[in-house]
């Protein structure tokens, strides 16, 4: 980070122009890249942004520990497959895998909203410390915040945790070389589509349920066989497995490219998005990873991730190549070709 | 999933495509419009281009409800969306849509209360709900959507719901297409017809374009087997020198269209005596307005709106795009200050403008090749 920058306190200029924050900047595209890219990073944080992973590794007094935090606003709070709780314990947990590192503490905030009845409180609570106990993390601290009525959705939730780094696994995206397979742990979809059943605005049902959960086992199944082979990790949350892919080939100056047949899916969300006009690759995982491995083990990671509890439906669903540069291409089933950019906004329903 | 896997069959689609290549003839360039942007939007994300022959040019229609409405409009819809204790309810594809000062989900961040719906019949819902609040409806589309518009507002009358009015842009289709014929730099050699659109008005209304202007039309599906059978279905007229309306689409489409949902859209609307289109200019009698007998629930008549008119920025070439004259990556803006985030025309924003299909499915494809061509 540049020295000048922050100790001046107000660096040349921002690259963040935006006049207003909107809904578009924490939908987890490309105006939320722009935000942190262009306002926090020059401001607030050690490292370039490109470099930013899903959590921070560093070394206090002697111990490498890797560091992160997450916030919880889902509507509704609870939703067929999980809920705000659960969420909020796997989301960190999860962020901390990808980065090749097992969730060992957490913190966690929540602000309440005045009028949330008890008993929804304490289900979300327990749902924690099922996650919890499930994740073998140990929860040592918090905060409570009650706000008025209508300045919160229900509640919102934060976690933060740290994790000790897994032996063997170094995740950056400047080591990606032309030729790596891509790996995609499980069918995508489910999460983001089921939240947009559950709030009852669409005369819609499907029988789908988020996948939340924690995806360590899976990592850690990997690691077991063949960590040095896994190159990057990234849990493909808020704009799906298309703003990941976008952001580790802007990341790593490469093309990834997909066949689009490979890309394991349920048939509800397929037919979810064919009728609203969405992009399933852009559509929100909770319990999801994608990770960039070496090809000569590519198989040996595949396996390890089928033969793993929950893992079964994990395909190698593209590659990385030097051409189109900075995109993520995908072979369509006919012969033909498309590119797919990360998510602008919102994922917006089409009607007309 | 039923209906949608067999017309996505890799294989049938590979034979398509060799019949396209047979039956094209070498020497021939042929020009083929897809009026509607459901169409421009399939072609482009199941990467159709690729496995057609060079000399089979597709070029875009203006079948885009979101992208031929002026910016005036969606100014003045935002007028009443700035009103105290207003609900302004749209579908998901208006809402990014740039007015002068800003798109409705701008509106939304600066404070005006701006909602999603995913039908008329939603918004009436709200009304219902909210009765201290006023619910306007910001109306698009071509004859696909007016039949919804037209029921709900029948449904406001018979359940005398009054704080709920629609800002109507209904329009229809076939004067945009009689327009684009008329337009002198226009060559065409045949179209491939709406399919939502006709499922509503079939196919009889398409009669005078193989008749008085003897170009080929086929009323098309929106899967890719559907786009390339329909292209055979064309190709195959042209090689006999025929002119007939034909309708691939026959699963959906009744030639005689929908008569329940035409008949509601009679007793609700009336033909504007001219309509301004984005980029086509006034069109006459080629947009749906509300008939006196449900005037209590016109917003137009309900509201003072000021009647925006905003010219699009001189360097946007919108209306030449959106007549297939130009290509959306000719325009000078394109990919530069005109992109999906900053989109400074209509057809940048919804993801059926062909602009936006051209930006998100092929246009680092393009430059890629064009690195290649130079190395």
């Amino acid at each position: 980070m540049n020295e000048k920058a922050l100790n001046s306190g107000t660096p040349a200029a921002l690259r963040f122009k935006d006049t207003q924050i909107e809904m578009a900047h924490g939908a987890g595209g490309k105006a939320s890249r722009r935000l942190v890219e262009g306002l926090f990073a020059p401001l607030l944080l050690d490292a370039p942004a490109d470099r930013l992973t899903d959590a921070a590794h560093f070394e206090v007094g002697g111990a490498n520990i890797a560091f992160t935090t997450d916030s919880f606003v889902v509507h509704p709070l609870r939703f067929p497959g999980g809920s705000i709780g659960e969420l909020a314990v796997n989301g960190t947990v999860n962020d901390l895998a990808v980065s090749g590192a097992r969730a060992r503490t957490m913190v966690v905030t929540f602000i309440l909203e005045e009028g949330l009845s008890t008993a929804t409180l304490e289900a979300e609570v327990r749902a924690m410390s099922t996650a919890l106990q499930r994740a073998g993390v140990i929860m040592v601290g918090g905060d409570t915040k009650v706000v008025e009525r209508g300045k919160a959705d229900g509640m919102y939730i934060t976690t933060a945790g740290i994790g000790s780094p897994i032996p063997g696994v170094h995740i950056d995206a400047q080591t990606v070389r032309p030729g790596d397979k891509v790996l995609l742990s499980g069918p995508i979809g489910d999460h983001g589509i089921t939240i947009l059943l559950a709030r009852n605005e669409l005369d819609l049902e499907a029988d789908l349920c988020s996948d939340t959960r924690s995806v360590l086992p899976l990592i850690e199944a990997i690691a077991a066989e063949t960590a040095s082979a896994i190159r990057w990790m990234r849990d493909p949350t808020r704009g799906g497995v298309a703003t990941s892919l976008n952001e580790l080939a802007r990341d790593c100056g490469l093309a990834v490219e997909l066949n689009e047949e490979e890309i394991p899916m349920r048939d509800a969300v397929r037919g979810a998005c064919e009728l609203l006009g969405l992009d399933p690759l852009h559509i929100a995982n909770e319990g999801q990873f994608l990770a960039v491995v070496s090809p000569e083990y590519a198989d040996i990671a595949l396996n390890a991730l089928q033969q793993t509890e929950g893992g079964e439906e994990a395909r190698i669903i593209g590659q990385i190549r030097e051409q189109p540069a900075n995109a993520v291409v995908v072979n369509t089933r006919y012969g033909g070709t498309r590119i797919v950019d990360m998510l602008v906004g919102d994922p917006l329903p089409r009607i007309c | 999933m039923q209906y949608v896997d067999e017309f996505r069959d890799p294989e049938l689609i590979m034979k398509a495509s060799e019949e396209i290549r047979r039956l094209a003839d070498p020497s021939r360039h042929y020009r083929i419009m897809e009026v509607c942007g459901g169409h421009t939007h399939a072609i482009y994300r199941f990467g159709l281009k690729d496995i057609l022959p060079e000399n089979i040019e597709l070029i875009h229609g203006p079948g885009c409800p979101v992208c031929v409405l002026p910016m005036g409009r969606i100014d003045d819809g935002l007028v009443i969306a700035r009103q105290p204790d207003t609900i302004f309810a749209a579908f998901g594809d208006m809402m990014r849509v740039p007015g002068a000062h800003g798109s409705p989900l701008e509106h939304k961040a600066r404070g005006a209360d701006v909602r999603i719906v995913y039908s008329p019949a939603d918004a009436l819902e709200m009304a219902r709900k909210n009765p201290d609040k006023q619910v306007m409806f910001f109306a698009i589309g071509f004859e696909t959507t007016a039949p919804s518009t037209a029921l709900t507002l029948m449904s406001a009358m018979k359940q005398d719901i009054r704080n709920f009015s629609v800002f109507c842009n209904h329009v229809t289709i076939v004067p945009a297409i009689r327009a684009i014929l008329d337009s002198p730099d226009m060559r065409l050699d045949g179209f491939i017809g709406p399919g939502h659109v006709s499922t509503v008005i079939g196919c009889r209304p398409y009669e005078w374009i193989a008749k008085a202007e003897g170009k080929p039309v086929v009323t098309s599906g929106f899967e890719p087997l559907d786009l390339l059978q329909s292209i055979v279905m064309l190709l195959k007229q042209l090689e006999s020198g025929e002119a007939k309306v034909e309708n691939q689409y026959k699963r959906v489409v009744p030639w005689e269209g929908n008569h329940a949902a035409l008949k509601v859209m009679a007793e609700v609307f009336e033909l504007r005596p001219y309509f301004e289109w984005r980029g086509l200019g006034f069109i006459s009698q080629s947009a749906l307005r509300i008939r006196d007998k449900y005037a209590v629930w016109d917003a137009e008549r309900r509201y003072t709106v000021p009647e925006t008119r905003v010219t699009d920025p001189k360097s946007a070439q919108c209306g030449e795009v959106l007549k297939g004259v130009l290509k959306p990556a000719q325009c000078k803006l394109f990919g530069k200050e005109c992109t999906p985030e900053h989109p400074i025309g209509a057809l940048m924003v919804s993801s059926e403008g062909s602009c936006a299909a051209y930006y998100n499915y092929e246009y680092r494809k393009a430059l890629v090749t064009s690195i290649s061509a130079v190395a």
